[in-house]
């Protein structure tokens, strides 16, 4: 046997409630944090994934309590993102029962606090999350893609899909793993709430250019685009939010149709 | 009731493994040395954290060494690097271990992911108190980038297969070791926190 593929849900996370946007807009309601972890928990899911997405530092301050909350009830690991900036963000999240991490804009804006973190708790606890958009405006230094005979290349996105940075993800994630990251979120930010499925091209990039585990995440509508992206690009984890949330699969139904189509995943 | 000691080495969650262990009955106390008397009926390495430091942090700032707290008596559960400090040195570092058991912690080799991360199962490979109850192949969660290796393959009593053998579960007298965690390991994880609390009260 090898290492298992891993079925991460993922929650949102907005004033203590769980919500799904399109794109990363229009926001809609999707249940309580602790019940839905509960749930997932129970209902097989390697992992969770929590991002805050809290507009304020004052909203955002609940989270630690959720933390706690959820660590209390559920005995795999989760991972919590979103709003991190400095080392005491990351210790309040860690220490109040996060395995590890998810550092976005606050790795884009100060690299070295990826190798501090390392440093400190461990590689393991370390995840750098990556928004990548398609850009079809070249410009040099930058890896090129095509499709459909269209030129372009992926750039990482800061704030929550807000703003560009002119950085190329493929490099970034290098940079990252460089930098002491222990695993890599990727978000494809145009596939994120379609449910068109993931981004093959940019995950199996970013899984070819680096040696730790990477997550695909954006665009999961059905059982059958987990099935295309661990086939197609070999990534080690797969994220997905409204198929779970909805119940239009359960974790367990999707982990046994993985199985049959000869997916080795834990069951 | 057991009364359990989680020693903090103050680098990440222990709260999911006082969390795991209080479900199942014990009451725990967060310890930073070993200084004070040795009344515990258990003691917990938790498994997250860098070799130097924690190792650092167990032999260097107490009076009472680590050896003559546990006194070749209380059952000691060795968690991920918890475990890997049993042994007498690591890649990792270049502190000495704790020495409890032969052997020396080595790096995942290059032609895997590191960290390794994620669930694998279990082939058990002889009976041992921590495996009690757990069949054969079942799912824990591992993530950790060593290995152990000990000088004796009679410890090991359960390994896993990821192309290349790990020493998954160990068992030394009074020494337990898990290269997963049991406290992210689901229900397979509670029957062997439960097997550990069991050998605490014997």
């Amino acid at each position: 046997m090898t290492l298992t593929k891993r079925i991460i849900p993922c929650l949102d996370v907005k004033n203590g409630r769980v919500v799904k946007g399109l794109n990363f807009e229009s926001i809609k309601d999707a249940g309580d944090p602790v019940e839905l972890a509960k749930r997932y928990s129970h209902e097989g899911a390697d992992e969770l994934i929590f991002l805050d997405i809290s507009a304020s530092d004052e909203q955002r301050k609940t989270i630690k309590n959720l933390v706690r909350e959820v660590a209390s009830v559920i005995d795999i690991p989760f991972t919590v993102g979103g709003g991190i900036q400095s080392m005491d963000d990351a210790r309040d999240i860690l220490l109040n029962g996060a395995d590890k991490v998810g550092i976005n804009t606050g790795a884009i804006k100060n690299p070295q606090v990826i190798t501090e973190l390392m440093k400190l708790f461990g590689r393991q606890c370390v995840v750098v999350a990556i928004d990548a958009k398609r850009n079809y405006e070249l410009s040099d230094d930058v890896t090129i893609f095509s499709e459909k005979g269209k030129k372009f290349w992926f750039e990482v996105f800061i704030y929550g899909g807000k703003q560009g940075t002119g950085i190329d993800a493929i490099k970034w994630a290098k940079q990252a793993e460089e930098l002491g990251a222990g695993e890599i979120l990727l978000t494809s930010i145009d596939r994120d709430g379609t449910q068109d499925g993931y981004d093959i091209q940019l995950t199996q990039s970013v899984v070819n250019s680096v040696s730790i585990p990477v997550i695909a995440s954006g665009g999961c509508g059905k059982p059958d685009d987990i099935v295309a992206v661990f086939k197609e690009s070999g990534v080690d984890a797969a994220l997905a939010a409204s198929i779970f949330h909805y119940q239009t699969h359960g974790v367990k139904g999707v982990k046994m149709y993985l199985k049959e189509k000869e997916i080795p995943v834990r069951l | 009731m057991s009364k359990i000691a989680i020693f903090d080495y103050g680098a990440g969650n222990i709260f999911s493994l006082k969390n795991s262990f209080e479900q199942a009955g014990a009451t725990i106390e967060v310890i930073t040395s070993f200084d004070k008397p040795n009344n515990y009926s258990g003691l917990l390495l938790p498994g997250v954290g860098n070799f130097d430091p924690a190792i650092k942090s167990i032999t260097k700032f107490s009076k009472t060494q680590f050896q003559d707290f546990v006194n070749n008596t209380t059952p000691v559960l060795g968690i991920c690097l918890g475990m890997e400090m049993f042994f007498d040195k690591s890649e990792e570092g270049i502190e000495n271990g704790l020495g409890v058991i032969d052997g020396e912690v080595i790096i995942l080799p290059p032609s895997m992911k590191v960290p390794h991360m994620g669930w694998n199962d279990l082939e058990i490979k002889k009976p041992g108190k921590i495996l009690q109850g757990v069949e054969n192949g079942s799912w824990v969660y591992f993530v950790h980038s060593y290995r152990v290796k000990p000088t004796s393959n009679e410890v090991i009593t359960a390994e896993s297969n990821y192309g290349i053998r790990v020493p998954a579960v160990v068992e030394h007298n009074n020494f337990f070791g898990t290269q997963f965690h049991p406290e992210k390991s689901g229900p397979v994880g509670k029957i062997m926190i439960q097997n550990f609390l069991d050998e605490c009260k014997k």
